[in-house]
């Protein structure tokens, strides 16, 4: 292979990468935090039960995830008529619930805390629900965002999902992961390495960010 | 302006299987200051929660007249402070209300001394300072009944002399102040009704003259020793 064309193909899978990843993770924080915040203030019978289960999904095998929205998104399933089936929407939309069950969970541990912490002042001061959420989402933003990077980290490596639904499509749905995983079969080792090197430097990058923030907040709170 | 009322029936306050409070049943309107005194663990934290609707009752009822919960603010023992600036620590009772800060903010940290804090981080406040900002955030939208939880336990000499006098000028205003104490001299200092509390048992307001010169049986032990 050329060093030109391996380049540009790096790129575009790289950026291809980052969009599946990045779009599913916001999609995930923006259904997650909300959903964990709610779990945190909210008492109802069945609770427990109901964290237990969102504890639970966080192990969920991806490979399993992949092939139940494959079922679903063929054409002969329930959701066949969207035609989202090996698009990076099918891969953003596997990924989402991959890391929803975590995100929210983590956002549940770290509001539950804070809501104790908080409580009786927000219900003194006559705080609605939704202001009680908003109130605890902000005050614990740099803690929430540890639990959004730490998602990302697994979103943009995960392979299983992603090429069940995928397809691991050239110029279409091929990422750094399903690209590793073709690119060794074929023993094209170089692209290999080349592609698994740019997944380190993400995955190096998302630790940095993450030792950067806690670093931030010791030294002036934002 | 109808002065506040609360009407307590049969109420219980219970923590999992332990009755902390109650059965209480009474009714009063509150003087402009009323010490609620007794032992530890007698139940007097609970009593100002359960007035106050942080704690509900397991059995039976409180009601108020002439003050919603709206209108009641609550300063724990601990005082809670947000994870944001004084400021906002300050602002976020008016911000929840849809109303405009900036003068009351600015107005109610120079009462309580903290205006050079405006800006600092409150949970780097000490723990009189966070006690001071605790008060003033309760005050900021100016309640008819106030609940102080040993509000000036945290307290130097100066602190503790500035917080009382807000509180007798708070009382002359018209707000109603509950406020628990273990200092029989702050009591004598600024009641002018004390509620007795032990063993979870409430018992009726009594004039600050009254209980001080000639004290119920239940309480003569506890003030001769202090």
């Amino acid at each position: 292979m050329e060093t030109a064309p391996l380049i540009s193909d790096l790129a575009e899978i790289t950026l291809r990468s980052l969009r599946v990843s990045v779009t599913a993770v916001i999609l995930a924080a923006a259904i997650g935090i909300p959903f964990g915040a709610w779990l945190a203030v909210t008492r109802f019978g069945g609770r427990r039960a109901a964290v237990a289960v969102l504890n639970a999904l966080m192990g969920l095998p991806p490979v399993v995830v992949g092939l139940v929205l494959y079922l679903l998104l063929s054409r002969s399933g329930p959701l066949g008529v969207l035609d989202l089936l090996f698009t990076t929407w099918a891969m953003i939309l596997a990924q989402v619930i991959i890391v929803l069950p975590l995100i929210a969970s983590l956002s549940h541990q770290v509001l539950r805390d804070l809501w104790a912490e908080y409580r009786d002042l927000l219900v003194s001061l006559g705080a609605t629900r939704r202001q009680r959420i908003w109130v605890l989402i902000w005050d614990a933003r740099r803690s929430l965002l540890t639990a959004v990077l730490a998602a990302f980290g697994r979103a943009v490596g995960e392979v299983g999902a992603i090429l069940i639904v995928g397809g691991n499509i050239d110029h279409l749905t091929r990422v750094l992961t399903t690209a590793v995983t073709l690119e060794v079969s074929k023993g094209n080792l170089t692209f290999a390495v080349a592609l698994g090197a740019v997944l380190i430097v993400i995955s190096l990058a998302v630790s940095l960010a993450l030792h950067a923030l806690s670093k931030a907040e010791r030294v002036r709170p934002w | 302006m109808v002065a506040p009322r609360v009407e307590i029936s049969e109420a219980v306050v219970e923590r999992g299987r332990a009755r902390l409070l109650g059965p209480v049943t009474c009714a009063f309107a509150p003087a402009p200051i009323t010490a609620v005194m007794g032992p530890n663990g007698a139940g007097k934290t609970s009593f100002l929660k359960l007035l106050h609707g942080l704690e509900r009752p397991r059995g039976g009822q409180v009601q108020w007249a002439g003050a919603t919960p709206r209108e009641q603010s609550y300063v724990p023992q601990r005082a809670i402070v947000l994870r944001r600036s004084v400021r906002e620590n300050l602002a976020l009772p008016l911000k929840l209300r849809g109303q405009a800060s900036d003068a009351r903010v600015a107005q109610s940290a120079e009462r309580l001394g903290l205006t050079a804090l405006l800006d600092t981080h409150a949970p780097r406040l000490s723990g009189g300072e966070a006690q001071r900002l605790a008060l003033a955030r309760a005050l900021i939208t100016g309640p008819k009944v106030l609940f102080l939880d040993e509000p000036t336990a945290n307290l130097d000499v100066p602190g503790l002399s500035r917080v009382e006098e807000i509180l007798v000028e708070e009382a002359a205003r018209g707000t109603r102040i509950l406020l628990c104490t273990h200092g029989v001299a702050q009591a004598r200092r600024l009641a002018d009704a004390v509620i007795w509390v032990a063993g979870g048992q409430v018992h009726a307001p009594l004039g600050a003259a009254q209980f001080f010169s000639d004290p119920p049986d239940v309480a003569r032990q506890f003030l001769e020793l202090m």
